[in-house]
């Protein structure tokens, strides 16, 4: 990988330019320059910036089909050690005050074959394995900290150029910058952006007794509150609250705001301690209304976000980028345009409906639960109860937390590109 | 010789001016050539497999066919000739239309391509002794007046131990009711009159033109679409409506 100092402005060219070197970003240019594609990615940030423990709190959920294209990529041995498997998935009703419903969902993964769901691993770590990894890469060029100030694209070229007066000249543009996309906006993409009256607490606790592998989804009048279990007896608490209380909180002393984390936690794990500090990020879902422009594709955030409920986020764009990298990959070996038809009209009839779905799910699933209403509490009780008594329905919606369901990528099947 | 092409006795003027007319929309992938823009990958990849078997090249390598010669006869406006050279192959394309060279011409230029275009025709790069590795005949032969007088012509210009390429259209009443009907008429995928069904080829009619041109065929393939992915694809045993062949020059590598 090569990377920038002081250098004078410079012409660049690339067969792909990647603006974002975020998570998805970074793995598509993995993928990319792994498989002989030339990359250019610009992002805004010094690269140890983020992979710095303040930067970013949170942990995702890697699905089974993640870990398995981030294995095709080759980048997995570097999350193993950082990856705390999820062997059990519980879901339940609750309420801070009257405890935990009796009835509950209780998702094994021993049902429906022999791997975990997935894997918690925390984003900093993600972001330092990306970073390693794409330094041994000779195809992949990390332009950062740099700024885009125009982007170009006509029938023959894309051109990105740089605050530093420096340009890339690619076949093709990937927005991965994120849910407020610059780049999207640019292109006059429109999205649908709404945002939930909700904001995520985010926070590490330390506890006494051994999660095992278990991760708990408690349907709270909030919003949901996850606890996701992490390496050396940790779980990431992702804490979904009424925006108009979540500052209050965040305001907290630490043992108040144990009290009232331990009130909603349990005591199932014993005793807990917090590990660092607490993060807060506005909830909303945001959806594009196009993937693709002249040679210009979206992917991660900047194409979709959805509810944090399912745990899916990075999962949707890690999907977006094993079928980008398939189909760029599969046309550059044959000599095609990156940015012709059979890449760019492909890309987008393949994840429209994959993300339109989950959106609404997640959607509707928040929707469902955030609330109090006593009627509704029950019929959603006796729900989750009913998914637990249905084989089939509950082997597919764990098939789908797995992220296994449909035509999928070579990459997601555990196939190199 | 370079811009002058002599009329030779296979081209059509009335065919020529066709595709000349058509020219500009060569590269609109959403223009009167979709079909073409479709069509594309799944030719690249069958030209570029056989290609690399018979000269022993890894299709995943950086640039695999570094080092050969390819000529496109008939390079329209270069929809193969851009993909091989970005392949490492060394391409003439040439073209009997005027517009098609002059519009692929300035299309590499600004792709940064290096393609050795000509306003020529078949028989006049095999007057002048050129050879090559690989020799393109894609779409060409149901558009030509004496099909075996061409094949002679390129059949010269593929070297001994080189390969030839070719893909057209049986002359079957599927091949009338898909290409000409369904295509030309119902879909308007292509121009009305851009094929004539009576100069389309019988698998054995090419395989004996070939064998007459000192060239053996090798194999057909035919190609189908397949509407779920609004692309194409190979299938081995239709051969009713496109289909492609290979054809193999004996002698030293």
């Amino acid at each position: 990988m090569a990377q920038n100092g002081a250098l004078p402005p410079e012409t660049r060219a690339a067969d792909v330019a990647i603006v974002g070197g975020g998570m998805v970003g970074m793995t598509l240019a993995c993928a990319l320059a792994g498989a002989g594609v030339r990359v250019a990615v610009i992002d805004r940030e010094r690269a140890a910036a983020q992979a710095a423990p303040a930067y970013d709190g949170r942990a995702s959920a890697i699905a089974h089909a993640s870990a398995q294209a981030l294995k095709g990529i080759g980048i997995w041995p570097l999350l193993e050690p950082h990856a705390s498997p999820i062997a059990d998935i519980r879901v339940a009703d609750g309420h801070p005050m009257r405890g935990v419903s009796p009835l509950f969902l209780h998702y094994d993964h021993r049902d429906v074959g022999a791997a975990p769901f997935g894997y918690i691993v925390e984003n900093r770590h993600i972001r330092a394995a990306l970073g390693a990894f794409a330094a041994g890469l000779s195809g992949l060029t990390l332009l950062a900290p740099a700024e885009v100030t125009e982007l170009s694209r006509d029938s023959h070229r894309a051109e990105v150029r740089l605050a530093d007066g420096g340009t890339v000249g690619a076949g093709l543009v990937v927005a991965a910058d994120g849910r407020f996309s610059r780049v999207r906006k640019q292109a006059g993409i429109a999205a649908t952006d709404l945002r939930y009256r909700q904001t995520s607490i985010v926070c590490t606790v330390r506890h006494e007794r051994a999660h095992n592998g278990v991760a708990v989804e408690l349907f709270l009048p909030g919003g949901p509150f996850a606890m996701l279990p992490m390496t050396e007896d940790r779980c990431n608490v992702v804490w979904t609250e009424r925006a108009d209380l979540a500052p209050a909180y965040l305001a907290l002393g630490d043992d108040a705001f144990l009290d009232e984390l331990r009130r909603r936690f349990g005591d199932w794990l014993g005793a807990i301690e917090l590990t660092g500090p607490r993060f807060s990020y506005p909830l909303g879902v945001l959806h594009a209304e196009r993937y693709t422009d002249l040679r210009l594709a979206l992917v991660g955030d900047a194409a979709h976000a959805i509810h944090p409920i399912a745990g899916q986020g990075l999962n949707l764009g890690l999907r977006d980028v094993a079928a980008l990298a398939e189909l760029i990959v599969d046309s550059h070996r044959l000599g095609l345009d990156p940015a012709g038809p059979q890449v760019l009209e492909r890309y987008a009839r393949w994840r429209r409906f994959d993300t339109m779905l989950l959106t609404a799910v997640t959607d509707g699933l928040n929707r469902l639960f955030s609330n109090d209403i006593g009627p509704l509490r029950l019929a959603r009780d006796l729900g989750l109860a009913g998914v637990n008594r249905l084989p089939p329905l509950k082997r597919f919606l764990m098939r789908h937390a797995m992220g296994t369901v449909g035509d999928l990528p070579r990459l997601v099947r555990g196939e190199a590109l | 010789m370079e811009n002058e092409a002599t009329r030779d006795r296979t081209v059509d003027d009335g065919e020529i001016a066709k595709f000349a007319a058509m020219a500009e929309e060569w590269w609109d992938p959403d223009g009167k050539f979709r079909p073409l823009h479709r069509l594309n990958p799944v030719r690249l990849e069958f030209l570029r497999d056989r290609i690399a078997d018979r000269f022993g090249r890894d299709t995943r390598a950086d640039r695999p066919l570094a080092g050969l010669t390819v000529l496109d006869v008939g390079c329209g406006g270069g929809l193969l000739c851009e993909p091989m050279a970005r392949l490492g192959a060394a391409v003439t394309g040439i073209d009997a239309g005027a517009g098609n060279v002059e519009i692929a011409r300035a299309h590499a230029e600004a792709m940064g391509l290096s393609i050795d275009y000509r306003f020529a025709a078949a028989a006049d790069l095999s007057a002048a002794g050129r050879t090559f590795d690989v020799v393109l005949n894609m779409e060409v032969i149901e558009h030509v007046a004496d099909r075996d007088a061409f094949l002679c012509d390129c059949a010269r210009l593929v070297r001994p131990g080189g390969l030839m390429f070719l893909a057209t259209l049986n002359r079957t009443p599927k091949a009338y009711l898909l290409a000409i009907v369904g295509a030309e008429y119902v879909l308007r995928w292509l121009p009305r009159g851009t094929h004539a069904w009576r100069r389309f080829v019988r698998p054995s009619e090419m395989a004996a033109s070939l064998r007459r041109a000192g060239m053996t065929m090798t194999e057909l393939a035919g190609i189908v679409y397949d509407p779920p992915k609004d692309g194409w694809k190979l299938a081995p045993h239709d051969l009713d409506v496109n289909y492609m062949a290979v054809a193999a020059k004996p002698g030293q590598d």
